[in-house]
């Protein structure tokens, strides 16, 4: 199991929400995980309920089984800061350049640094180690840009290690890479089993494995409970009407006859299942191209009730059952 | 409450929203700009395509501006080629001479624009080329808004079409739209770019002298730290852009008064969910801040049923009184038949029994044949399910094993009951929107089972979202009552 989980997905189908149970889920046993935010929303804070996380580490949840989640929300200034600090001991300077805003120009402009800074971090807590000798963490999981721009951030490094040939950014860049195009790393996907989230997906492999990164598993997240199959939906088309009106009528739902109650239920519900049956198909059709994909592929239901602290540990439940862990 | 009062009550019961009339928005020749913002796969290019298409169908000349469609949909416009020009959409009803020209923003391509038509050819390819220039281009945070505006204002002005529709980028935040190009542009003119372009010009100010120290020192600490070429190339093309640009400020602060001004109709688009709805209200409140006009929110992706009387306690219990006699059945050995009691009965108290609805019990002999009657030899069964159809042998475990209506019944039903309880979370959604901003007109959009990636699909958005009604029903239990 890759020690650095990369969670990214297009907007909105779950990244964070997934990298989190995944942390929840690596955790269980005893272990130690962190989770780690790069995209300064105080998404994880919002998830676990907690009020915003300042540019530290810290437990925010306990696993079942005893391990431990931590969280980190990466502040790509302050990390600068903590660059220069280590590679110049800056001291007051750090402060001064901070009120001329170089620190906001040299994160802002060029955003390759900025991302340089953000793996960086995530991967130096990859390969801390305590004085034992013994990793710190167990695993990293990094909740991550999304697809469209997720190559280029994990890549970035070998860009800047191109432009930045010779001092401490460069080596740290190089050995940056190192981690993240070792079989150290994983990426997932998260996606949902519409067109456009699944396309991205195919789009985001791809650009994955040209760049060389390596590709860990795909999530299909919010996925609605299957109430009927192909067969009954086929079965459901050939079936007379009047035989469901009497049905719905023994149920206890009213007369059977035309006009009767239950009468008057076959036809909207039977418009129901038609819907069903399309969205059935489509998503048919969507698991089948996430099949080609060549990956594992996880399934996460939708909970219906929304999320929540108790959802969240459900969905860890469920990924670990499903063996992402 | 019986099921029939219900479905006959009337739809308008308390109105909790007013309606948004999109019509009489699109018809009105003052209207020359509209723009769809909200969070992220909410339907904002969907509803942006729509109303352009309804716009152009009713005799405008409209131009739509879509950000990122999806493929199908760019394909089926024929804006699939990233030209970054407006394309004449073939295939709308132009019998009331309207036209549809629409587009596929390309930031990257707009921004060179930008670069290639202000500065001589020689200068503008060194900016093209600078690393820095090409980063900032392809996907700055804030570059694709900026550039979204930046069109728009191209458009504008070139004054050919009397509407344009606008999307706005994927982000999550509506908010992003207005907010990033400011940033950007204030960040291209911001103090230390005029230091890093400059520092010779303010070096003779008082004052700033401390400031000239803090400059060579942070070009010292970057140029050891990135090497100095890096350095030199950002300040290359910050000059560049400086003297070519002539101030993004002032180029992202007037595409931001064109917002304010009269003929710009904002539409928030949201589904029925807590946190688009959440971002929703953010913006609703910042534009009546900036005084920019909200025509309305749409709310897209909403579940309707035409069965809403029956609700999804009644449909579970349904289905379990099938599944229960199902057993009883089985276990006295004879196919279904039963009795039909016309009303629910003594077991819900709150179903006062139906007055006398004709339709009895019907008669055992018509029935008994039919319930365990489905056609065998429809093509496409399982063609060695022996006996199929037959209830008794519907419930063995043979494993394809062909349901009985009642089986199959009971799946509808609970189909049913998905769908009620979603319906009334959009409902409550919805309401603790409405309750909260009682002023804004909303046009509900039905949750089609499929994608909408071709014109005729858009043809369907756009009369929904014209058509004066709730595809929800009106809020009636508990909480609601939102009419302020
Ligand atoms: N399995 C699930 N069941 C129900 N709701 C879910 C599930 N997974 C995620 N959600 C909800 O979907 C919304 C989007 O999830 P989340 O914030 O994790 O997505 P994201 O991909 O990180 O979004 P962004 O791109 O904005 O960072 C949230 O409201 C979240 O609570
Ligand atoms: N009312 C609707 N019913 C069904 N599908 C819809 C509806 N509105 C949008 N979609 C689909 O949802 C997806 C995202 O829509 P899109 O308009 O691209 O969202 P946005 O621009 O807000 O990100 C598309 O595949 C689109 O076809
Ligand atoms: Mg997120
Ligand atoms: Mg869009």
């Amino acid at each position: 199991m890759s020690r650095l989980q990369v969670v990214s997905g297009k907007g909105g189908t779950g990244k964070t929400t997934v990298a989190a149970a995944l942390a929840l889920a690596l955790a269980t046993e005893g272990k130690r995980t962190l989770l780690v935010e790069v995209e300064d929303r105080q998404g994880i804070a919002q998830l676990f309920e907690t009020e915003a996380l300042p540019y530290e580490e810290r437990k925010i949840a306990v696993a079942p089984g005893g391990g431990e989640v931590f969280a980190l929300a990466i502040d790509p200034e302050l990390a600068l800061l903590d660059y220069l600090q280590m590679f110049y001991k800056l001291g007051g300077a750090g402060r001064a350049l901070k009120k001329l805003g170089a620190i906001d120009f040299a994160t802002t402009i060029a955003p390759g640094l900025r991302d340089v800074l953000l793996t960086g971090k995530a991967c130096e807590a990859v390969r801390r180690k305590d004085k034992a000798g013994r990793f710190v963490y167990d695993y990293v999981v990094m909740d991550a840009p999304p697809t469209g721009r997720v190559t280029r951030f994990l890549n970035v490094n070998d860009e800047v290690a191109g432009l930045a040939k010779i001092g401490p950014i460069h080596n740290q860049a190089q050995a940056v890479m190192r981690v993240l195009k070792s079989p150290e790393t994983a990426v997932h996907l998260v996606t949902l089993l519409e067109e456009m989230p699944v396309q991205e997906t195919a789009d985001g492999i791809a650009e994955l494995r040209a760049a060389r990164l390596p590709v860990g598993r795909v999530v299909v997240n919010m996925v609605r409970p299957q109430v009927l199959d192909a067969a009954e939906l086929e079965q459901i088309r050939g079936t007379p009407r009047t035989a469901f009106a009497r049905s719905l009528s023994a149920a206890g739902l009213g007369g059977a006859r035309r006009g009767g109650h239950a009468e008057r239920l076959v036809d909207p519900l039977l418009r129901q299942a038609e819907e069903y049956a399309e969205r059935y198909e489509l998503e048919h059709e969507q698991r089948s191209v996430l099949g080609e994909l060549g990956l594992p592929l996880h399934e996460l239901p939708l909970l219906a009730e929304g999320m929540d602290l108790a959802g969240l540990y459900e969905l860890a439940t469920e990924l670990r059952k499903q063996g992402m862990s | 409450m019986s099921p029939d009062a219900a479905h006959d009550a009337p739809r308008h019961r308390l109105a909790p929203a007013r309606v948004l009339e999109l019509d009489p928005l699109l018809d009105d020749p003052t209207t020359r700009i509209v723009v769809c913002c909200g969070s992220g796969g909410v339907g904002k290019t969907t509803t942006a395509a729509a109303l352009g298409l309804r716009a152009a169908e009713r005799g405008r000349k409209v131009v739509v501006l879509t950000i990122d469609p999806a493929r199908r949909l760019a394909q089926s416009m024929g804006i699939d080629s990233l030209d970054n020009v407006p394309r004449r959409v073939k295939g709308i009803d132009d019998t009331a001479g309207g036209e549809l020209h629409a587009m596929m923003l390309d930031m990257k391509r707009t921004f060179d624009e930008i670069v290639e038509a202000h500065a001589d050819p020689e200068r503008a390819a060194a900016i093209l080329s600078n690393p820095f220039y090409q980063s900032l281009s392809a996907g700055f945070a804030g570059t694709q808004e900026y550039m979204a505006m930046e069109k728009l204002g191209q458009l504008r002005a070139r004054d050919e079409w009397d509407l344009i529709v606008v999307d706005t980028p994927p982000s999550r935040s509506a908010l992003d739209f207005l907010d990033a190009p400011k940033r950007l542009g204030s960040f291209l003119d911001g103090r230390l770019i005029r230091l890093l372009t400059a520092p010779a010009k303010l070096g003779g100010r008082a004052g700033m002298k401390f400031l000239n120290v803090g400059m060579s020192m942070m070009t010292g600490t970057l140029g050891k730290l990135l090497g100095g070429q890096l350095l030199k190339d950002v300040q290359t093309f910050v000059a560049a852009m400086d003297t070519t640009f002539g101030g993004f400020r002032t180029r992202a602060d007037a595409t931001y008064k064109l917002l304010q001004a009269p003929g710009t109709a904002f539409l928030v688009v949201a589904a029925p969910e807590r946190d688009a709805l959440r971002e929703a209200a953010y913006f609703v409140e910042r534009l009546a801040a900036e005084r920019m006009p909200l025509a309305g929110l749409v709310l897209n992706r909403v579940h309707g049923s035409g069965a809403a009387q029956l609700s999804a306690e009644r449909a579970l219990a349904a289905a379990e009184n099938l599944d229960e006699s199902r057993i009883v059945d089985q276990h006295a050995g004879k196919a279904g038949l039963r009795n039909s009691p016309d009303t629910y009965g003594s077991s819900e108290p709150a179903e006062p029994s139906a007055p006398a609805s004709p339709s009895g019990p019907g008669s055992p002999a018509e029935e008994a044949p039919t319930d365990g009657a489905v056609p065998g030899d429809e093509a496409g069964h399982e063609a060695d399910t022996d006996g199929a159809g037959r209830e008794a042998d519907a419930g063995r475990a043979g494993v394809p094993a062909e349901r009985s209506v009642d089986e199959l019944t009971a799946g509808l039903l609970r189909l049913h009951a998905e769908r009620m309880q979603l319906l009334s979370r959009e409902r409550r959604t919805r309401d603790r929107f409405t309750a909260l901003h009682p002023e804004v007109a909303v046009a509900e959009v039905a949750a089609l089972p499929g994608d909408v990636h071709d014109l005729t699909g858009l043809r369907d958005i756009g009369d929904r979202l014209a058509a004066h009604r709730h595809e929800l029903p009106e809020g009636g239990d508990g909480q609601s009552g939102a009419e302020a």
